[in-house]
């Protein structure tokens, strides 16, 4: 192998630079280093040796070619000792080539207060653009329902299935366990105070009027508001949406109304799943917990809790459903060429489905108290 | 006397205030294949787009089959979809159905055939394209690149369009599978009686199937008609394109 290094002679205000070996782009930071050593104000003579030199590339041709450009602008001769072609080919080339090249632009970068302008503004667009895919999928909906022929019962029934039933297992295990956790906190407070038979009061409004409808909704979410945009998604890059459109089927009645439709039907049944469960689940614990036996549970549970309370329950899923089915969907049209534009849907999808969700149950919690429900 | 079957006037096309054409107009003839060429990016594919309405155009105007594209009815647009066939680059097959089913599906959405008839149908089209039957089954992810631009094909072809838009029809195609393509299209020409509108960066393909080409080049037709005398036409592109033949 053959030795690399540089050696620099320094005979008073002449220096030399000795390369032996090869100098590439490995070499560079550290004869940089060692160059930068040099105090360049007490030479006016500096010559670079290549005789020993058998190879450079061109990163390091670069190097060189900056470092004489900058010696004879401090008005440091530079004697260049070479004799080998190769490399004074790839010399002159680089130097050709600096000649030509013009800096790449640096992007604008923009301050706080125009990134934060920037994105209110691009918000806005964003909802007014929701805005416009509710409107349009109003006047599909009323298209599409005008004439019972065009319901297409194969797809709700297939998204009944894939949303719906395959569903079934891990909203009943997610609502059982939330009924089993609220129980055992609040079986500690209660009795603290005696009060255990409470406990049936609490666990049957607070699951049938919010937690079951809040948990089915989440789960649905994050397993079908993500798919639907994925699904979706993929389809636009793929130039499915567009060989549809050409086709003439129209992606709102053959892909996004079966979805919306069969998620509205199939949530107050997840719903009223989650309620069962998480009540199933409560009862569990108030046996073991507070001994009250589920004969006493419910008997109590039908004279103390109002039907209503489940009513208000069921009649949230279709509101929820339609709020995670249409963000889902209307995420995945917003898809762009390109990969990375899928996953950022999907999560944008999952968060802002969760967070319509919530409001729309603040909404609803609002109305309902106020109309004394 | 050629009958005109798109008229494209004065189009002028811009996205995000960079203008992509400045004023195409050309017209296509019945029974041609007509090829749209040009350098990347200057609007070809945008141009196809919008014949097929899949996007707008802001100023001109676009005829095919006598209907204006422009506040077309959803009737109409509906009527127009059902005569015309677009093969996309990737073929765009859709993923769920199997090959038979992608062919299957504007027929089932469309007619009120029989199931026997249908799958007759699917048959032809299937073996009109040079499939095996026994691909019938298999889906797009298990399909190679040029059997997918052959399954498209037949789903394009199978409500027996009189106009068929090809976008790259040849593009990732290995040389052997492309010169099959390109004779399959000039079979399927002479068969159906189609009018073909290409958009296509082979040379190859370009001699051996166009009757008449559009090169837009700086947002501009340069050069409409037939492919004999093009060398003379004074553009970067096509002194370039075309520098290696004849």
């Amino acid at each position: 192998m053959s030795y690399l290094s540089l050696e620099i002679n320094k005979e008073g205000s002449n220096v030399s630079l000795n390369f032996f070996g090869e100098f590439t782009i490995y070499q560079v930071n550290s004869y940089q280093s060692q160059i930068d050593k040099i105090n360049l104000n007490a030479i006016n003579e500096l010559s670079i040796n290549f005789l020993e030199l058998n190879y450079l590339d061109s990163a390091a041709s670069i190097f060189i070619h900056n470092l004489s450009m900058q010696l004879k602008k401090q008005k440091i001769k530079v004697d260049l000792i070479c004799a080998n072609k190769d490399i004074l080919d790839i010399l002159s080339l680089v130097e050709n080539y600096k000649k030509k090249t013009t800096y790449i632009p640096t992007i604008k970068t923009f301050n706080i207060i125009e990134k934060i302008g920037k994105n209110t503004l691009d918000n806005f667009f964003g909802f007014l653009s929701f805005m416009a895919f509710l409107g349009k999928l109003f006047i599909n909906k009323i298209k599409y329902l005008s004439n019972i022929k065009n319901i297409r019962y194969k797809e709700i029934f297939f998204e009944i299935n894939e949303s719906g039933i395959k569903a079934f297992w891990i909203i009943s295990l997610t609502s059982f366990l939330i009924g089993v956790v609220v129980a055992y906190q609040s079986s500690f407070q209660l009795k603290i105070y005696g009060a255990n038979i409470f406990i049936v009061d609490m666990l049957g409004i607070s699951i049938l009027r919010e937690l079951a409808p809040l948990i089915t909704a989440i789960v649905i979410a994050g397993r079908s508001g993500s798919a639907f945009t994925a699904q979706i998604g993929s389809m636009k890059i793929t130039q499915e949406l567009d060989a549809m459109k050409t086709m003439g089927f129209d992606p709102y009645i053959f892909l996004v109304l079966p979805r919306i439709i069969a998620l509205m039907i199939v949530m107050p049944i997840l719903i009223f799943i989650a309620d069962i469960m998480g009540i199933m689940g409560g009862m569990l614990v108030a046996n073991l917990d507070l001994g009250i036996t589920s004969e006493l549970f419910l008997d109590r549970f039908n004279e103390t809790i109002a039907v209503k309370h489940f009513f208000i329950g069921i009649i949230k899923g279709p509101f929820f459903a339609f709020l995670i089915a249409s963000i889902g969907i209307y995420r995945g049209l917003k898809v762009k060429d390109d990969t990375q534009s899928i996953g950022l849907n999907t999560t944008k999808s999952v968060v802002e489905s969760i967070f319509a969700v919530i409001v729309c149950d603040a909404i609803f919690s609002i109305a309902f108290i106020n109309l004394g429900i | 006397m050629m009958k005109t079957l798109i008229e494209v006037r004065d189009i002028i096309t811009i996205f995000d205030k960079k203008i992509v054409h400045d004023g195409l107009s050309l017209s296509i003839n019945k029974g041609e294949i007509y090829g749209l060429l040009g350098p990347s990016g200057c609007g070809k594919t945008t141009l196809l787009r919008e014949m097929v309405m899949l996007q707008n155009f802001d100023s001109g105007s676009i005829n095919i089959m006598g209907h204006e594209l422009d506040n077309i009815k959803h009737s109409e647009a509906q009527k127009l979809r059902q005569n015309w066939g677009v093969l996309f680059q990737s073929g765009a097959l859709f993923s769920p159905l199997s090959i038979a089913e992608n062919i299957a599906l504007p027929l089932i959405e469309y007619t009120d055939l029989s199931q026997v008839m249908i799958k007759e149908i699917v048959e032809y089209k299937i073996s009109i394209v040079g499939l095996k039957p026994e691909d019938a089954h298999l889906f797009p992810s298990q399909i190679s690149g040029g059997m997918k631009k052959k399954a498209a094909l037949a789903r394009s072809l199978s409500m027996d369009p009189q106009l068929l838009f090809l976008d790259e029809p040849t593009s990732g195609l290995d040389p052997i599978s492309a010169r099959e393509f390109d004779s399959l299209i000039l079979k399927l020409r002479k068969l159906l009686n189609l009018t073909i509108v290409i958009v296509s960066h082979d040379l190859q393909s370009i001699y051996d199937t166009l009757d008449r080409v559009a090169v837009i080049d700086n947002k501009k037709i340069v050069y409409e008609g037939s492919l004999d005398n093009i060398k003379s036409i004074n553009s970067e592109f096509i002194q370039t394109f075309f520098a290696g033949k004849f």
